[in-house]
């Protein structure tokens, strides 16, 4: 694998579960009310491939995307 | 004890497809075959009971109805056998439709936040340590009546400032309004009042004396104009913090110490592996969800292709759609590190559980401490478990031996 992943959260779609803070922390921040968004511009860093794709798979709300570039 | 008392019977139901009853003793005592009978028939199946009702059956359907808040209203939200009077802040937000929806529910967020939960982890523990102390000299305990049912109840007293000694009293309103009125209209109307006066007087403290909880929190806060929140609105907060906190995460807990006092594998394997709690904890949410939600059809409309029609109730089956196949390989299985697992325990759409990060604190911190205390323990086979009826379902006798002597 060479590319490499960002991951963004549709504001829109987010209900503020949270389970994408629980299982990649490194990749989500939660804003006052608890709703997720991307860390800094959302670029995975090499190793947390696997945390983007787990966030992604456990998002109730299908509101995270994880782009391969 | 009230809480063991149970509502009125219905009729026994003998056609599940066309006259489903999700206050029949067979539903309570075991859904899951009933679920899979009706999402084989339909996507949206329909009763006549309870002043016309209907059910989705596939995780789908749910998410549907859960995501349109034009034609499912939330001013009713759970299915009685009345339709008792639509008083306008009833229990805001989870009562509300947008547009008021929203600042109702930004509101109550911040101190729900995992963060804001965080900070609660030591109470809970001591919590946990305090009520197995209790008990685990005795080598047997009613595990939902000494452990599960307490700790939600406490952790909301303390959020909220109520001393936690009146968990019985709390415990007694959530019966009155969730099981005992589906039936009754009275026993509904009584607890709100009485819970509604019990709240004034602690408000009334609060105005002379003002605390850092929730209650002086709720109080103190302004709407999207600056101005104080009403007085109703308050209250029907503060009603819904309480009720919606207790018997659900009381049930999780519970369900969860059921399955693994009856899967020493599961238990064996969190024990060995604590950090798999947290992954557990969301498959346990899953396979044994406790809240059903409702919503009212104000205006037809088609679900999954089958039409709805207005003045139903919709039961909304949040653990009916986690048992849905096609949404989740053996859904029927309790998968203990199931990786891929967007259940909807907590709802899905506007109306996302505000406490969820509260409940999976506590059902973590439950199973860790009573884990590291209680390995091992088996149901009791001289006596019987029993699970409440209706709009949430969970163990309130949990019979449990502990200990190697098993």
């Amino acid at each position: 694998m060479t590319e490499r992943l960002r991951v963004h959260v549709d504001p829109d779609k987010c209900q503020g579960h949270a389970r994408c803070k629980a299982l990649a922390p490194e990749l989500f921040e939660l804003d006052e009310y608890g709703n997720a968004h991307e860390a800094g511009d959302g670029t995975v860093p090499p190793g947390l491939e696997d945390k983007a794709w787990l966030a992604k798979s456990n998002c109730p709300e299908i509101a995270i995307d994880v782009i391969e570039e | 004890m009230s809480d063991v008392s149970q509502p009125a019977a219905h009729p026994p139901v003998t056609d599940w497809v066309h006259d489903f009853d999700h206050t029949d003793p067979q539903w309570t005592d075991d859904p899951f075959p009933i679920w899979e009978e009706l999402r084989a028939a339909s996507p949206v199946v329909h009763t006549d009971r309870f002043l016309g009702c209907y059910m989705p059956t596939t995780y789908e359907a749910v998410r549907e109805i859960a995501n349109d808040t034009e034609h499912f209203s939330s001013r009713r939200i759970i299915v009685r056998d009345v339709r008792p009077e639509i008083s306008r802040n009833a229990a805001p937000p989870i009562t509300s439709d947008p547009p008021v929806h929203k600042p109702a529910k930004q509101l109550l967020l911040p101190p729900f936040t995992p963060d804001a939960m965080k900070k609660l982890e030591p109470r809970m523990r001591a919590i946990c340590n305090e009520l197995i102390d209790g008990f685990i000299a005795d080598g047997q305990v009613d595990a939902a009546a000494r452990y599960s049912k307490y700790i939600p109840v406490r952790a909301i007293a303390h959020m909220l400032g109520i001393p936690e000694s009146d968990s019985d009293l709390f415990i007694n309103w959530i019966h009155m309004i969730l099981e005992l009125g589906i039936k009754d209209e009275n026993m509904l109307l009584q607890a709100v009042h009485e819970m509604s006066d019990y709240f004034r007087t602690h408000i009334e403290e609060r105005r002379s004396k003002p605390t850092g909880d929730l209650i002086s929190y709720l109080m103190n806060a302004k709407d999207k104009e600056g101005q104080p929140l009403e007085e109703s609105h308050v209250l029907g907060s503060l009603r819904l913090l309480l009720i919606a906190g207790i018997d659900t995460t009381w049930s999780a807990i519970g369900s969860s110490l059921w399955h693994l006092a009856r899967t020493p594998a599961d238990r064996e394997r969190l024990i060995a592996e604590p950090g798999l709690i947290p992954t557990a904890v969301e498959e346990l949410l899953r396979a044994y969800s406790p809240v059903t939600m409702a919503r009212e059809v104000v205006k037809e409309t088609t679900i999954s292709g089958c039409p709805v029609k207005a003045g139903n109730m919709v039961l909304l089956s949040f653990p009916a759609a986690n048992r849905d196949p096609k949404m989740f390989p053996d859904a029927d299985k309790v998968v203990i590190d199931r990786r891929e697992n967007r259940h909807a325990a907590f709802g899905l759409g506007v109306h996302r559980c505000v406490g969820s990060n509260l409940a999976r604190m506590e059902m973590q911190i439950a199973l860790e401490e009573w884990l590291k205390r209680i390995p091992d323990f088996a149901l009791d086979p001289a006596g019987t478990v029993t699970w409440s009826q209706g709009t949430v379902r969970g163990p309130r006798q949990l019979p449990f031996l502990l200990g190697k002597a098993m």
